[in-house]
């Protein structure tokens, strides 16, 4: 049971450095455009000019 | 005189020599609009960074000062087909994503104390029924108040202080019995881990906080995104005024920008967007918005001129005099203030939930420990189980029961054309039992047509729309769009009062007052057959047409009012117009009550005589005079195309030319409304279940933490029904 002084740490060592990456994403504004992002990680760096426009609405 | 449009207003400084510009795109709706948007502007030599933001339809643009004159960028965007407004981000929305930011970090700080817990839970739950040691499990339940403690004073900030603020104001709202359950489950953990006692309720109390914290974040999202819409609506319509910045030279500038002592330009055909006193030109003036006096005046130097007066003949200068009270657009404010502060009592669903579910829970708690008080247990044990029920009872599928609703439907609304404006608009828009409809520019499309499209050949018709270009007259600028026409003829001018005339083929073109097209004859005919009309006649040579130009009714509006007859609704008209017009729409609509030549007064009126009957009505109206009555109804919509005023009044905005959006939003609402009252009903059968466990002591941590979730789980479950959209039958 002494393995606990060690894992106990490290799991709540890993723990927060999820909670940091988290925070940190958040604060670079990652989740300020969920739609376009969404999209962005599809698209290629040049893509054709004719792209298919999707079904949503136009406002 | 062309004036240049000046964006300096907009321009934001980003450092080193950089200028930031945020602009509101009309017609991004896909990811291929936004990569060729993307695209086509870093082409733009200078342009630093060109990026669209997708989720709220906007793009921001940075490049190096001085080399390029912002209007380019706008101008580009117009050659790829989007329009694009310059765009300042209002202080209320900076807050609403502020507060939306704040609720995530919580939110993340809460569900990582919760998931970490559990890793310490789990053992001690499993291990008492094995065989670990009581020492280990102390341990692992100090570790969890480490994690937990700091926790939950960060991330339940937003509980405690919106229950302090109730109860300063001596009232009971959700976070109040939220907020007791969490500080004594917590408090009584502490004191059973330092006894060495078995149970510690840590993980139910940080689970708790984290659910409702995706409640409260639901709900903030939601507001963010209508707030962010909204901003755009105002970019879109931004008012602008004609500037002199030099004696001949003019430029456009956003109202915001204008202050008293500027001179300001008017045209014909234009709205003053400013109070001020005419120094030279001469034009009649239609005040109607302000007077209510249909007549036009004549405004010559030193006459008063204020916002909403619209110019009817000639160009006027007007230097810009301090905002002004004693008009009705003061008056109009003043109604307005008073009918929201009536509509701020309205009490929510979660509210009156609160009010009665407080009582009854902290009674149970109490009478639990007297109970066991009474049969004898020790004091200790009592307040131990006390505590207990209050933690099991803890409000968690209650905060998320409303605000999960909330969400889907106001997705299923946004995707059927409706924006909702006020949090708790699904509320009264389901309780709706009364519609009043606005006429013109709510019940009629909000531009000027051509009626008589159809009798006239269309060679003549583009022509027409094309000379029509070159005039301000609001008759002729519905002509030029019904012709979709874009390119103006050359060498047209303007007779001041009478029309426009011209060469086209060698031929004379006019376009104008029937008298001066030499057409009486046929207006007359038209103007007898259809007495509303407005009427333009176009001679080319010897040919003579004339066009009949007038408002139309939406095009579904007669199916609409069927269909919330069928609904048991009940519509009416009630219009500033006039009788003659208002009664033709009421009656090809199948309305039998309507009333016409109405002020903003009397509309408040009649709304206040049908609540006096037991009515709850909803308001649909766009004008600037509807803004009062809009905020004193029980619910109110206004088109998109509505005044500033009236938007910000109204709980929501429908887009298009359709009226249909005002019955989805009616139907989706009671929906929407019963499924609100469903989870209310599925967390009191679970109260009702889990209760008397909690009330015989026999609750356990596991069982707090399984009853937690799975009661969340299943009013999430519920609220996701609201995604499957009735059927409409417009």
């Amino acid at each position: 049971m002494e393995v606990l002084v060690f894992l106990v740490p490290l799991a709540l060592m890993l723990g927060l450095i999820g909670l940091t990456a988290f925070l940190w994403s958040l604060k670079s504004g990652q989740y300020d455009d969920l739609d376009g992002a969404a999209w962005r990680a599809i698209s290629d760096d040049e893509p054709a000019e004719s792209s298919n426009p999707s079904e949503i609405p136009a406002e | 005189m062309q004036a240049t449009r000046d964006f300096s207003h907009y321009l934001k400084s980003a450092g080193a020599g950089l200028l930031h510009l945020d602009l509101a795109v009309e017609g991004i709706s896909c990811a291929g609009c936004m990569a060729r948007i993307e695209r086509n502007l870093s082409t733009i030599p200078d342009v630093t960074s060109a990026r669209v933001n997708l989720t709220d339809r906007r793009l921001a643009l940075e490049w190096k000062a001085g080399a390029i004159d912002p209007a380019v960028f706008v101008d580009r965007l117009a050659e790829l087909g989007y329009k694009a407004y310059p765009f300042e981000r209002a202080s209320a929305e900076t807050q609403e994503v502020e507060r939306t930011n704040s609720l995530l970090r919580r939110l993340a700080v809460a569900a990582f104390a919760a998931m970490n817990v559990m890793m310490l839970s789990v053992p001690v739950w499993s291990g008492s029924v094995s065989d670990m040691l009581p020492e280990q499990r102390d341990f692992f339940h100090w570790l969890s108040a480490l994690i937990v403690l700091p926790a939950a004073a960060y991330s339940a900030q937003p509980f405690f202080s919106s229950a302090l603020v109730a109860l300063r104001a001596r009232s009971v709202n959700m976070d109040v019995p939220i907020s007791i359950g969490i500080v004594l489950a917590l408090g009584m953990s502490l004191v059973e881990t330092a006894s060495h006692a078995e149970h510690a309720y840590f993980d139910a109390a940080i689970m708790l906080i984290a659910f409702l914290l995706a409640g409260r974040y639901l709900d903030q999202n939601m507001r963010r995104r209508t707030r962010a819409f909204a901003g755009n609506l105002a970019a879109l319509k931004a008012e602008t005024a004609t500037k002199f910045v030099t004696d001949d030279e003019v430029r456009t500038v956003p109202v915001a920008a204008i202050k008293p002592g500027d001179i300001v330009l008017l045209r014909p055909g234009e709205r003053s967007a400013v109070d001020g006193n005419v120094i030279s030109g001469r034009s009649e003036i239609d005040q109607s918005l302000i007077t209510g006096e249909t007549l036009p005046t004549t405004a010559v130097t030193g006459s008063a001129v204020f916002a909403g007066t619209l110019v009817c003949s000639g160009t006027l200068r007007v230097r810009v005099a301090a905002a002004s009270g004693g008009t009705l657009l003061a008056e109009i404010s003043r109604l307005l203030e008073n009918a929201l502060q009536a509509r701020s009592r309205y009490l929510r669903l979660a509210e009156r939930a609160a009010r009665l579910y407080a009582p009854v829970v902290h009674a149970t708690a109490l009478l639990t420990m007297l109970g066991w008080l009474a049969l004898g247990a020790s004091l200790h044990d009592s307040i131990v189980t006390a505590i207990a029920v209050l933690i099991i009872t803890c409000p968690c599928a209650l905060g998320l029961a409303i605000p999960a609703v909330q969400t889907v439907s106001s997705g299923t609304l946004f995707s059927s054309g409706v924006l909702l404006n006020a949090g708790d608009a699904i509320e009264r828009l389901a309780e709706v039992d009364r519609v009043i409809f606005d006429k013109t520019g709510t019940l009629t499309l909000p531009e000027l047509d051509v009626a008589n499209a159809a009798g006239i050949p269309a060679d003549v018709f583009q022509l027409a729309g094309r000379v029509a270009l070159s005039s301000k007259h609001p008759v002729a600028a519905a002509l030029a769009r019904a012709a979709k026409a874009s390119s103006p003829l050359p060498g047209i001018e303007e007779v001041p009062g009478e029309g426009v005339h011209g060469r086209w083929d060698g031929v004379e073109v006019r376009l104008g007052r029937p008298s001066y097209c030499g057409a009486d004859e046929e207006a007359d005919e038209i103007l007898h057959r259809d007495p509303e009309a407005s009427v333009v006649a176009f001679r080319h040579g010897t040919a003579c047409h004339v066009f009949a130009v007038r408002q139309r009714l939406r095009p579904d509006a007669a199916a609409v009012v069927a269909n919330l007859h069928r609904q048991g609704i009940g519509v009416e008209v009630l219009s500033g117009d006039r009788e003659a017009a208002v009664e033709a729409a009421a009656q090809s609509l199948g309305v039998h009550e309507w009333r016409a030549g109405v002020t903003p007064v009397d509309k408040i009126a009649r709304i206040d005589e049908l609540t006096r009957q037991g009515f709850k009505v909803l308001m649909v109206g766009d004008g600037l005079n509807d803004a009062p009555a809009l905020a004193a109804a029980h619910a109110s919509i206004s088109p998109v195309s509505a005044t500033h005023m009236s938007q910000a009044a109204a709980d929501a905005v429908f887009l298009g030319e359709p009226l249909a959006p005002v019955a989805t939003a009616i139907a989706v609402s009671r929906k929407a409304l019963r499924l609100m009252r469903q989870n209310l009903w599925l967390a009191v059968v679970y109260n009702a279940l889990a209760v008397p466990i909690a009330m015989s002591g026999m609750v356990t941590p596991l069982i707090a933490a399984a009853a937690m979730s799975g009661s969340s789980l299943l009013v999430m479950a519920n609220a996701l029904r609201a995604r499957v959209q009735t059927k409409e039958t417009v």
